[in-house]
């Protein structure tokens, strides 16, 4: 055991790391989208002062609804107008249980977080009631994968990318932007010169969960061709995370995205494509289930060390009420 | 006497109203969507087949001894679950992350009870159930400690926990104690650890010790000082600085009780029922328990009758599917819909034209404001 066996490993480690980084970026990027799409749906929910724990549940859904539309139609109108309508019957899942999140925060003013908690035991035993009733005794498989463009990233994958500049600037620079947040940090006084409170919180919080549907599609009609019970396996609060780590905002929200899709990339590559030396070893003798819970353990110590600097929209998961005492 | 008891029975219809009346809507929506899947199913289209699957239901959970039986071994977990939820909501908490603890303590006990499976059944009994409470407790510890030290809320660590939890023990069991002689990774057998079985087949000792922890959370929250802090701190944490208290410590305590009662519930469910650890047990309980939780509004009486209801549906899902093909995740879509008419009482109101009491869980809206209010400590 030399002294110097640590800072040599950090070397190799960094060497490592910008030798495979070609490698790298795709599959960041590739599982950064469904996060990124999540965590934008967190920031339109929350800058309008909605709460949603919900976007697990909803990816779900709609991962699941697309990947039946897919399923039932490409037979019969090809599998490459199959998988366009299997993307729009996702996103419109999402905006469909958008509503529902919309009406039952909004209009019924429940509370939200239990609004979002019944989103995801409903979305875990609807998709896993009909999976085994439709998809599981056919033994077939569905519409395949949408195919990628460049470093086999498909086209949702690059959407995102566009989606969170355009939405930053939406959201800071354009009128829906400003109402949005006026709704989120004062309703009040958004009411008071004219902006329709629950119309706009409606509108943001059905647009953010057809994002969560577009993600859901990416999962099963673009990265795996295939639906299991439970496969967003916590990215919908992974997402949330990353929403709280960029503030709120999304470019921010996007870089969180980026970090979690890197520490789950991580566990990925060292199988792909090894590291040599006293490094190599060592990453190979970490077992698959530690990097697997990686990702998970991060979010808990960013978590930590982030939210108690990060101030949410002022009147977030608070019900508006019209004639209410402020 | 029947004039006498009028007010009383109004008076508990004021209470049970909502709950009864969302259960009654959601089994009906339940057997819509039952009504138009069965064109799924090898029986063809079939509108009388939610009757059958609802009787099927009800045999399994009630028909005979062995169901009764089936019915609160399936309640007793869930009992403990919902405790924890309930308990964690009287403090403005919502801990998620029953699953997570629920598979620590089924681990630690199985792993202890394999270990002690000679040991005389009393010391093997409660070194195992015990050690599986702790380390619930110890998983419950970590989100309330950062939940009031840093403001990282509970909701989403106990999540995250959840999964990482499911992965590590899922390495330990492969890598750490793996027993030999089994084809696949598994803990040995849990020899005398085991619950003893009452009566019957499988009625063993952890049913009644969830009754009786139903009743020592009540004597908790309605009789100790704790509980009294602990209700404070869920209806206003700020006040309850003020008047003395420490936030930090209750809630990093109430999250450690709570993981204390899922890890109960994993143990009891594996050295009651399982028997020995494997990747991939079902934590379905974890999410079971929210919905006991709320259906019972996170009192501990209601939780018992919530977790009896929920038990029988555990029960009895097996033979509905077995016997009408309708898939057991039906009973996760009457779950999510009979908190869905909790939650939109509205809803049940304009169906049933009742003027009941609305329904208030305790300390839930804290959740939901701390999501966006720091509490100082």
């Amino acid at each position: 055991m030399d002294l110097l066996l640590i800072p040599r490993l950090i070397w190799e480690l960094l060497v490592y790391l910008v030798t495979i980084l070609p490698d790298l970026a795709p599959i960041i990027l590739g599982l950064a989208t469904p996060l990124a799409l999540g965590a934008l749906c967190g920031v339109l929910n929350e800058r309008s002062g909605v709460v949603n724990i919900g976007i697990e549940g909803i990816m779900l859904t709609a991962a699941f609804t697309g990947y039946l539309a897919g399923f039932a139609l490409h037979e019969t109108i090809g599998p490459a107008t199959a998988l366009i309508a299997g993307v729009i019957v996702a996103i419109a899942t999402g905006g469909l249980l958008g509503l529902l999140h919309a009406w039952l925060c909004v209009t019924v003013r429940a509370d939200q977080i239990i609004a979002g908690t019944i989103l995801n035991i409903g979305a875990l035993g609807l998709t896993a009631y009909f999976n085994r009733l439709i998809i599981t005794p056919s033994g077939q498989g569905g519409a395949g994968v949408i195919p990628s463009l460049v470093f086999g990233l498909g086209p949702i994958a690059f959407a995102t990318l566009v989606l969170v500049g355009a939405l930053q600037f939406l959201l800071f620079r354009s009128r829906w932007g400003l109402r949005t947040r006026a709704v989120g940090e004062h309703p009040k006084a958004a009411d008071t010169v004219g902006i329709n409170v629950f119309r706009q919180r409606y509108q943001n919080v059905i647009a953010g969960c057809a994002l969560a549907g577009l993600a859901g599609a990416y999962l099963t009609l673009e990265s795996t061709g295939s639906f299991q019970n439970g496969m967003t396996g916590g990215r919908g609060f992974i997402a949330l995370a990353a929403m709280i780590f960029g503030r709120w905002t999304p470019i921010g929200a996007f870089g969180g995205a980026l970090l979690f899709g890197a520490f789950t990339a991580l566990g990925v590559i060292v199988r792909v494509r090894p590291a040599g030396g006293e490094l190599g070893d060592l990453l190979a003798a970490i077992p698959s289930f530690w990097y697997a819970a990686l990702p998970y353990l991060v979010t808990i110590v960013i978590l930590a060390g982030v939210v108690g600097r990060a101030i949410p929209p002022a009147a977030d998961g608070i019900p508006y009420e019209k004639e209410a005492r402020a | 006497m029947i004039a006498r008891l009028r007010p009383r029975l109004t008076d508990w219809w004021g209470v049970a109203a909502l709950p009864v009346l969302s259960i009654a809507l959601a089994l009906a929506i339940a057997a819509v969507i039952i009504i138009v899947s069965s064109a799924f199913t090898g029986i063809g289209f079939f509108p009388l087949l939610p009757l059958y699957a609802y009787g099927n239901l009800f045999a399994g959970a009630f028909g005979s001894g062995i169901a009764l039986n089936n019915m609160l071994v399936a309640a007793a977990p869930l009992m403990l679950g919902g405790l924890a939820i309930g308990l964690g909501f009287k403090a403005g908490l919502f801990n998620i992350g029953v699953a997570g603890q629920f598979l620590a303590g089924a681990f630690a006990s199985a792993v202890v009870g394999s270990t002690l499976a000679g040991a005389p059944v009393p010391v093997a009994v409660a070194a195992s159930v015990v050690t599986g409470g702790l380390a619930g407790a110890a998983l419950g510890a970590i989100p309330g400690y950062l939940k009031a030290r840093t403001g990282a809320h509970e909701v989403v660590t106990t999540i995250m926990l959840n999964n990482a939890t499911a992965l590590l023990l899922a390495w330990a069991v492969t890598d750490l104690v793996r027993a030999p002689g089994f084809t696949f990774p598994r803990t040995g057998d849990i020899g005398n650890a085991a619950l003893p079985v009452l009566l019957g087949r499988n009625l063993h000792l952890g049913v009644p010790v969830a009754f009786a922890l139903v009743f020592a959370v009540r004597y908790l929250l309605d009789r100790t000082t704790l509980g009294f802090e602990i209700r404070a701190v869920g209806a206003n944490p700020n006040a309850a600085r003020y008047a003395g208290m420490s936030p930090l410590r209750i809630v990093t305590l109430t999250m450690s009780l709570s993981g204390m009662l899922g890890g109960l519930a994993g143990a009891v469910q594996m050295l009651g029922l399982i028997g020995f650890y494997a990747s991939g047990i079902s934590a379905s309980v974890g999410f079971d328990s929210i919905a006991v939780a709320l259906l019972g509004r996170s009192d501990p009486i209601g939780i018992l009758f919530a977790a009896m209801l929920f038990g029988a549906f555990r029960a009895g899902a097996p033979l509905m599917q077995i016997t009408t093909q309708v898939p057991i995740e039906i009973i996760d879509i009457i779950q999510a819909l009979i908190i869905l008419f909790l939650a939109a009482e509205l809803i049940v109101r304009r169906v049933f034209r009742v003027r009941a009491k609305p329904i208030e869980i305790e300390g839930a809206t804290t959740v939901t404001r701390t999501w966006s209010e720091t509490v100082r400590t």
